[in-house]
């Protein structure tokens, strides 16, 4: 392997372990905040329970979360310093803005953990509203920079010096707020079903109608309602998000929907494998017109393809399948928490096993969501670090020795993975539910 | 002066309120492993009690750096990028079990002595670690071959330098927590933990003191230029070492019938750093790295500097009441200070 394919794979890794408790990390606290007001408005104690619970859940993810994306921010100057030499002088506000939100949360969420006791209810709230709004935050800022990398703007490169810098165009950038939007509603959507999964696990452990039960039932609802708003929101956006990539990066909606021919009338490949001799998608499900109306909401609209572009620009081509399977678990997302609401509210019957089923799914599959976007996102942007700028070979560092480096984090994550499932059981294991106060309200 | 000086300035700011902020921090966390075992003093429950709440915002002080580093001085990443690639990655790898362990150690009582063993260590190395930072941008260990700089790791690690700051980091690391550990315990009336932190100052105390002085005389032979400058600052470096002084000193001033006065040895070694550091920094100038990169050469754009610099100001401002609001929950509160379980 050359280095720079290392260092690929090594920020590749490092992001993809990052990102499960980052996500988690701005879900989270939405769920904890909710929980928090409802017990504040019903006085009904298990809502207090959860919001205990779940900060717990959560103050041992944070203790991975920050290591770990501190190493995601040290290794982006170490392994990309030319991207960070043109981030340093065009792109820098969002970092910077970013500390401010890490400290936000850090202050607020240590007040909230460990002065619990001495806060008045509102004082309660208005902790874990800073920690949420920073969890937040931070994912908005470094978003923020990624979405500028698809869409660069705020300078001029003359002779490969930048020059005409500014500072407020570049944060403000195209297709900052519906990327920053997507990120933030996709990472509410994960926190709820993550819940709704859990608790669904512990239903189908514990007998019907116990008090246990009852108590993972609200939460169970709580996850499907808060997760089903959110993933009409990220379908929504979403779709918005394919019209930007649409506008300005062009070649990577043609790789996306394997299209190889410009054309109006375009239709949507769904599912099969992007082949590239032969140009076309294999063993996928063709809708005439769909990807014209998609992209443009007119069927004449006409979508670029690949042959369009240089072969040697192309994104890699399996980004097709990562992109389905992100908008394939949206939707069967989606549709699960119509199913669950329908079934509770409409019908009014206990879940069925196998819906439990689905529902104990919902959680892992929304990570997946959030991991197979990143890598779309990321991966279908090559060859380019900064769209049509910079090219990620020119972005890479010239040290060499990364190979070593690469396996010592690999057996860090693997370590932190571990170790950080072993704790939680242990954890839950020591402070059953039964010793909790619950129930006190049907 | 120019633009390249006041940011530089700042990031030397940030550089001594991190430097501080983490010794207090590591070596809070070794303290806390050392005494764990041993029932008879709170020493531990002092030390837990200080940092389960602090080392999340000491964590953001670390990121703050990297970050004014490669905004003020972008230019300086491919150079940095690749000398610091290895030290870099232990020094993270090292920050992540640490954290990581700690954290975990809070959650699982049963095997907590276990796992703070694995936090304290590793914390402790990392100021030894961080600190070789400043060896490497003093020149002499670096090459440039065709597909850019390189660090000379062998050389590095064969050198007198390395040692001697690593020891430094060490030793300074102990010693300003366990004077900070005294204050606290003296805060909660726990004489014996106090007892305790202060036995421990009096020993690290001289440690680093030596080892600071063995840190000169390494740059006599592997960084001259920097050790030529610094004699210029002669007399900070003086007021440094009276300032090492009255701290220590005031370790066995007696007052009301208790031994030691740790609040003002606290303030005292702070200010020994701040000169100290005030010295090195400036004799440091104008490289970032010897001699490839100056801070003229790495500067960002000037758009950029202003941008970032009235953020900082502005941020710092609406942040300010949340830190306040931390000092007194946690630092001045006594119910939080002298809780008993
Ligand atoms: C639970 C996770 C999840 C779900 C269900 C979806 N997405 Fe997504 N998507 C993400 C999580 C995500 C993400 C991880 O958050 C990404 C990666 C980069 C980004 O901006 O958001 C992303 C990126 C992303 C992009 C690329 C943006 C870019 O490259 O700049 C597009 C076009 C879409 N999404 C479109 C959709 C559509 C049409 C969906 C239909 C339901 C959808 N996403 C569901
Ligand atoms: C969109 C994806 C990301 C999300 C949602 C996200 C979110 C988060 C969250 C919630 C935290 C914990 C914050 C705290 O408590 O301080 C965190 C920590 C951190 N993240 Fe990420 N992050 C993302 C990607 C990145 C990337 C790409 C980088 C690096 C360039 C990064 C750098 C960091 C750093 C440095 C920290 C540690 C901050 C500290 O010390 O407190 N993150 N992130
Ligand atoms: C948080 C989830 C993220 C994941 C899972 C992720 C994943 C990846 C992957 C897999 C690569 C390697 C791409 C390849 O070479 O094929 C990569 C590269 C990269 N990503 Fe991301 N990324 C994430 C977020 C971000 C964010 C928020 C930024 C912006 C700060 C970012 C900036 C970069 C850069 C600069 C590279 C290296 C250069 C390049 O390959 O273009 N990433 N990322």
């Amino acid at each position: 392997m050359d280095e720079v394919l290392i260092s690929r794979s090594l920020f590749g890794t490092t992001m993809g372990f990052h990102i499960i408790f980052a996500t988690l990390g701005v879900g989270l606290p939405l769920m904890i905040l909710t929980a928090e007001i409802i017990y504040q408005r019903t006085n009904d104690h298990d809502y207090a329970i959860m919001a205990k619970r779940w900060t717990k859940t959560f103050a041992i993810l944070l203790g991975v979360a920050i290591p770990s994306g501190t190493i995601a921010g040290v290794q982006l100057s170490l392994l990309w310093p030319g991207f960070m030499e043109i981030v340093g002088k065009v792109i820098a506000l969002p970092f910077q803005i970013e500390i401010f939100a890490f400290f936000l949360e850090a202050l607020f969420m240590s007040i909230y953990v460990y002065a619990a006791d001495r806060l008045s209810p509102w004082m309660r709230i208005i902790s874990l509203f800073f920690v949420a709004l920073g969890a937040v935050a931070s994912a908005i800022l470094i978003t923020n920079i990624h979405a500028w990398e698809g869409t660069p703007t705020g300078f001029r490169l003359v002779n490969g010096e930048v020059v005409d810098v500014d500072p407020w165009a570049a944060f403000f950038n195209p297709s900052f707020f519906v990327t920053a939007g997507h990120v933030t509603v996709s990472a509410y959507m994960t926190g709820a079903f993550v819940v709704a999964s859990v608790a669904a696990y512990k239903m189908l452990k514990e007998k019907k109608d116990t008090k246990v039960y009852i108590f993972h039932r609200k939460a169970l609802m709580l996850g499907l309602i808060i997760g089903g708003i959110f993933s009409v929101l990220t379908a929504v956006n979403g779709h918005e998000s394919a019209q930007y990539l649409h506008e300005y990066q062009p070649e990577k909606l043609a790789a996306a929907e394997g299209l190889f021919e410009t054309q109006s009338y375009a239709p949507l490949a769904i599912g099969g494998f992007t082949d590239r001799e032969s140009r076309e998608v294999k063993y996928g499900i063709e809708i005439p017109w769909a990807l014209s109306f998609l992209a443009g909401d007119r069927f004449d609209e006409v979508v670029v393809g690949l042959n369009d572009f240089p072969e040697e620009y192309w994104p890699p081509l399996f980004v097709h399948t990562l992109f389905n399977a992100m908008v394939g678990i949206g939707f069967s997302l989606l549709f699960l928490s119509i199913i669950g609401f329908y079934w509770r509210h409409i019908r009014k019957k206990q879940f069925p096993k196998w819906l439990m089923w689905a529902f104990v799914s919902a959680g892992p599959l929304s990570m997946l969501g959030i991991e197979f976007g990143w890598i779309f996102a990321c991966t279908g942007r090559q060859p380019w670090t900064i769209y049509r700028i910079q090219l990620t070979k020119d972005a890479a560092t010239g040290a060499d020795a990364i190979g070593v480096i690469f396996f010592l984090f690999i057996g860090l994550y693997i370590l932190l993975a571990i170790a950080t499932v072993l704790v939680l059981h242990f954890y839950f294991k020591r402070h059953p539910l039964e010793k909790e106060k619950i129930g006190t309200i049907q | 002066m120019g633009d390249e000086y006041l940011a530089v300035a700042m990031l030397w700011l940030f550089v001594f309120i991190y430097s501080v902020a983490a010794s207090i921090d590591f070596g809070t966390g070794f303290w806390s492993m050392f005494y764990a075992k041993r029932r008879h003093t709170k020493a531990t429950k002092i030390a837990n009690r200080f940092l389960s709440p602090s080392w999340k915002i000491t964590n953001v002080f670390i990121v703050l750096l990297v970050v004014a580093l490669i905004t003020f001085f972008p230019g300086a990443t491919f150079t940095l990028g690749a000398v610091l690639l290895i030290p870099g990655s232990i020094v993270l790898l090292l920050l992540a079990i640490r954290s990581a362990f700690m954290v975990y150690s809070y959650a699982a009582s049963k095997h907590r002595v276990q796992l703070s063993y694995v936090s304290g260590i590793t914390g402790i190395l990392i100021p030894g670690f961080l600190i070789s930072v400043l060896p490497i941008t003093q020149g002499g260990f670096i090459a440039v071959n065709a597909s850019g700089e390189q660090l000379l790791l062998g050389k590095l690690l064969s050198s007198f330098s390395f040692y001697a700051f690593a020891g430094f980091g060490i030793a300074s690391t102990l010693f300003l927590s366990s004077l900070l550990l005294a204050d606290y315990s003296r805060a909660a009336d726990d004489d014996d933990a106090y007892n305790t932190y202060r036995f421990d100052a009096i020993i690290t105390g001289p440690i680093s003191l030596l080892m600071a002085f063995l840190v000169l005389l390494t740059m006599d032979f592997e960084a001259n230029w920097l050790l030529e400058n610094l004699l210029f600052y002669r007399s900070w470096l003086l007021l440094s070492v009276c300032f090492f002084l009255i701290g220590y000193g005031s370790l066995f001033i007696k007052r009301n019938a208790k031994i030691g006065m740790p609040r003002l040895a606290v303030i005292a070694i702070v200010f020994q750093y701040l000169f100290a550091s005030y010295a090195y920094g400036n004799a440091h100038l104008p490289y970032i790295v010897y001699p490839n990169v100056t801070i003229e050469s790495g500067f960002t754009h000037p758009a950029m500097f202003k941008a970032l610099f009235i953020t900082y100001i502005v941020g710092f401002s609406i942040l300010l009441p949340g830190f306040i609001y931390f000092w007194r929950l946690f630092m001045t509160d006594k119910r939080y200070v002298k809780q008993e379980d």
